[in-house]
C-alpha cells in the first residue's frame, strides 16, 4: 500500500498509467477523446480515460484546470490523478468540477518513487484516506 | 497548520450559497488547503486566463459567476478568447463554438474585467509594481510578471484566477512568500558567443531547454548581456512555461531580483550549477522543429503577442516585399489600435500580414485547414503547434519567417548557431 496526500478527495479504481515526462493538459490531452495528443510526448496516442493517473509533473498551460473540467464533462476523466507536487492548476479542475456538479475523481500528491512498487497497469484502487493499493479486478 | 480565514473571508464565505463571493471563496479555499497554505494573501491585480473557451464547462462556470453577481474587486485584465471579435471571419468556428466562445468572453467582461483578451498584458498597461501581490494566469504572463515585473504570483489557472479575482485574495504559499524565490539553480551563460545571445532567435532556444532541464525550480541564469530586451525575456519566459513549469527565472544584472548573484540566490548555495553548451542548446533547438526539408504553407508569429517594437522590426525586415504564403501575427487590439493610428498595419496588410487580434493560431482554428508546415519564430507556438493545430512546425529567426513568406519555401540562416 502506499499512502499519499489528499488533494481531492474520492474514490476510483483503474489501471495504473504512469506518463513517462510531465504534461500540459492543454495541448497535450483531447478531452473528448481523453487521449494523449502532443506527437512530442513518449506516451503520444495513449488513452487516459479510466486509468489511475500518474503524472511525475504538470507543466505547460494554466489552461490545463480547463481541459480537466473538460475531461470530467465529458466522462473522459481518469478514474484518479497521482501528482508528484500538488500545483493549483490541475487538480483545480477537479475542485471546479465538484462545484458544478460533475461526477469527479480523487486526486492525490504521491511520491513516484513509492509507486515503483507497482508494475505498470497493476489495478489499483484510490480510496478516499489517500491509500493506494493494488486491487483483483 | 490548517488555513485560517480573517473575519472578512469568513464573512465571504458564508454568504449565500448561489453568490459568487461565496463560490469563488470556497474554490480558493479548496485551492489553498490542497496547497498547504496556512493563510489568504491580498492581491492587488489579477489576469484572467479563463475566457478562452475548451468546451462548455467553462462557459458553465463564468456564467454561474455572472449569475451569482460576480464582480471583480482588483483591476483584472483579460487573456486571448477563441474568437478575433474584431474580424470574426479570421476564425473557422461552427455556430455552437462560436456562440459558446462568445458568452464566455461576454461574461468575464460583464464582471467588470478589462476586454484586453491578450496573453501579455504587460504589453498593454498592465504593470504591477516590484513586490506586489498579485494573481494571475496565462503560463507565459506569470513568467513574466514574476520574473521580469518583479511582482508575486504564483502559477494559476483557469477558475481560480478568477476566483482570486472576484475575492481580491490568493492562497499564501509557493512565489507569494519572498524566501521561495531564490534561485536554486544558477545557468551560466557566458560561454555563450556574444553574437548569438544579441539575436531574439536565441531566447525560445533557451527557454526550451530551461523549462525541460530544471522543470519547476526557480533558475538564475549569468553571462546574459544587460541589453537584453523586454520581448527577448518574454521569448524566454513563454517557451520555459511551455515545456517546464517555470513561473520565475532571475537573470543577474537585469532582472529586478538580481542585481547580483548572491541576491538572486538570497545568499544560499545553489543545489545546481549548470554550464550552458553548443550541444545542449542544439538539442532545443533540433526540439523546436518537427519537419526537415523546404516545403512550407504558413508562417505564424506573435505568441506571445507581438509587441509594437515587434511589429517594427517586422515592417523593417518585410521592407516593400510581397508574402506568397499566408503569414499571421497575433497581437492584441490595444497594439493593433497603436499600429492603426501610426499608420502602420496598412502597410503591413499590403505585404500580406493577416493581422489577428484577441485571440491566436494555436487556440483557435485559424490557420488553412488542409494543414501542413507551419514556420514560426516562437517557441511557444512550435510547442504547441503540432497538437493544437496538426501542422508540423519548423523554427525560426524573424527574420528566416519574412524570407521563407517571400520565397514561399524554408530558408534558415543555420549561421547564426555558429559555436
Amino acid at each position: 500500500m502506499v499512502m499519499g496526500r489528499v488533494l481531492v478527495p474520492g474514490t476510483g479504481d483503474g489501471r495504473l498509467l504512469r506518463l513517462r515526462a510531465p504534461i500540459s493538459l492543454w495541448g497535450g490531452v483531447d478531452p473528448v477523446a481523453g487521449k494523449i495528443i502532443d506527437p512530442r510526448h513518449p506516451d503520444f496516442g495513449v488513452s487516459i480515460r479510466g486509468t489511475v493517473l500518474s503524472i511525475p509533473g504538470a507543466v505547460g498551460s494554466s489552461s490545463s484546470s480547463a481541459i480537466m473540467l473538460e475531461l470530467l464533462r465529458e466522462r473522459t476523466a481518469p478514474a484518479a490523478v497521482l501528482m508528484a507536487h500538488a500545483d493549483a492548476i490541475l487538480a483545480l479542475g477537479v475542485v471546479v468540477g465538484q462545484e458544478l456538479g460533475y461526477e469527479t475523481c480523487p486526486v492525490l500528491e504521491v511520491d513516484p518513487e513509492a509507486l515503483r512498487a507497482f508494475p505498470d497497469g497493476t489495478h489499483l484502487h484510490v480510496s478516499a484516506d489517500g491509500s493506494v493499493t493494488a486491487a483483483p479486478q | 497548520m490548517p488555513l485560517t480565514l480573517t473575519s472578512d473571508e469568513r464573512a465571504m464565505l458564508g454568504g449565500e450559497a448561489a453568490g459568487a463571493n461565496a463560490m469563488a471563496m470556497r474554490i480558493l479555499v479548496s485551492a489553498a488547503e490542497l496547497l498547504g497554505a496556512e493563510e489568504l494573501v491580498p492581491v492587488t491585480s489579477a489576469h484572467i486566463d479563463g475566457c478562452l473557451h475548451h468546451g462548455d464547462g467553462g462557459v458553465e462556470f463564468a456564467e454561474r459567476l455572472v449569475a451569482g453577481g460576480g464582480r471583480v474587486a482588483v483591476p483584472t485584465t483579460l487573456n486571448v478568447g477563441a474568437l478575433d471579435l474584431l474580424h470574426p471571419e479570421n476564425v473557422r468556428a461552427d455556430a455552437h463554438k462560436a456562440d459558446m466562445a462568445r458568452r464566455q468572453m461576454d461574461a468575464y467582461v460583464s464582471m467588470g474585467a478589462e476586454p484586453t483578451f491578450t496573453c501579455a498584458p504587460y504589453q498593454v498597461g498592465h504593470l504591477p509594481d516590484v513586490g506586489e501581490q498579485v494573481a494571475w494566469g496565462e503560463s507565459n504572463a506569470i513568467a513574466f510578471v514574476n520574473s521580469v515585473l518583479g511582482a508575486r504570483t504564483e502559477r494559476y489557472g483557469d477558475f481560480l484566477d478568477a476566483c482570486c479575482a472576484l475575492t481580491a485574495r490568493a492562497p499564501l504559499h509557493g512565489l507569494h512568500i519572498g524566501r521561495n524565490r531564490r534561485a536554486k539553480v544558477v545557468i551560466d551563460a557566458t560561454r555563450v558567443p556574444p553574437s548569438l545571445k544579441r539575436r531574439d532567435v536565441f531566447y525560445p532556444v533557451l527557454g526550451t531547454w530551461l523549462g525541460l532541464e530544471v522543470g519547476r525550480e526557480v533558475a538564475a541564469i549569468v553571462g546574459l548581456p544587460s541589453t537584453v530586451s523586454r520581448d527577448q525575456l518574454k521569448a524566454l519566459g513563454a517557451a520555459a512555461a511551455s515545456t517546464g513549469a517555470v513561473a520565475l527565472f532571475h537573470v543577474v544584472g537585469v532582472t529586478p531580483e538580481a542585481d547580483t548573484i548572491e541576491d538572486a540566490t538570497q545568499g544560499d548555495m545553489p543545489t545546481q550549477m549548470i554550464t550552458l553548451t553548443a550541444d545542449m542548446l542544439r538539442g532545443s533547438l533540433a526540439r523546436l522543429s518537427t519537419a526537415e526539408g523546404s516545403e512550407l504553407h504558413a508562417i505564424a508569429v506573435g505568441s506571445p503577442h507581438f509587441s509594437i517594437e515587434e511589429f517594427e522590426a517586422l515592417s523593417e525586415l518585410v521592407d516593400g516585399r510581397r508574402f506568397s504564403l499566408p503569414f499571421y501575427a497575433c497581437t492584441a487590439r490595444a497594439t493593433l489600435q497603436e499600429l492603426e493610428d501610426a499608420g502602420r498595419a496598412g502597410p503591413l496588410r499590403d505585404a500580406g500580414v493577416e493581422i489577428i487580434a484577441d485571440t491566436c493560431v494555436v487556440v483557435t482554428p485559424i490557420l488553412p485547414e488542409e494543414g501542413g508546415v507551419l514556420m514560426t519564430n516562437s517557441g511557444k507556438f512550435a510547442h504547441y503547434g503540432p497538437a493544437n493545430t496538426g501542422y508540423d512546425v519548423v523554427y525560426g529567426s524573424l527574420e528566416d519567417c519574412v524570407d521563407s513568406a517571400v520565397a514561399g519555401r524554408v530558408t534558415r540562416n543555420e549561421l547564426v548557431w555558429a559555436w
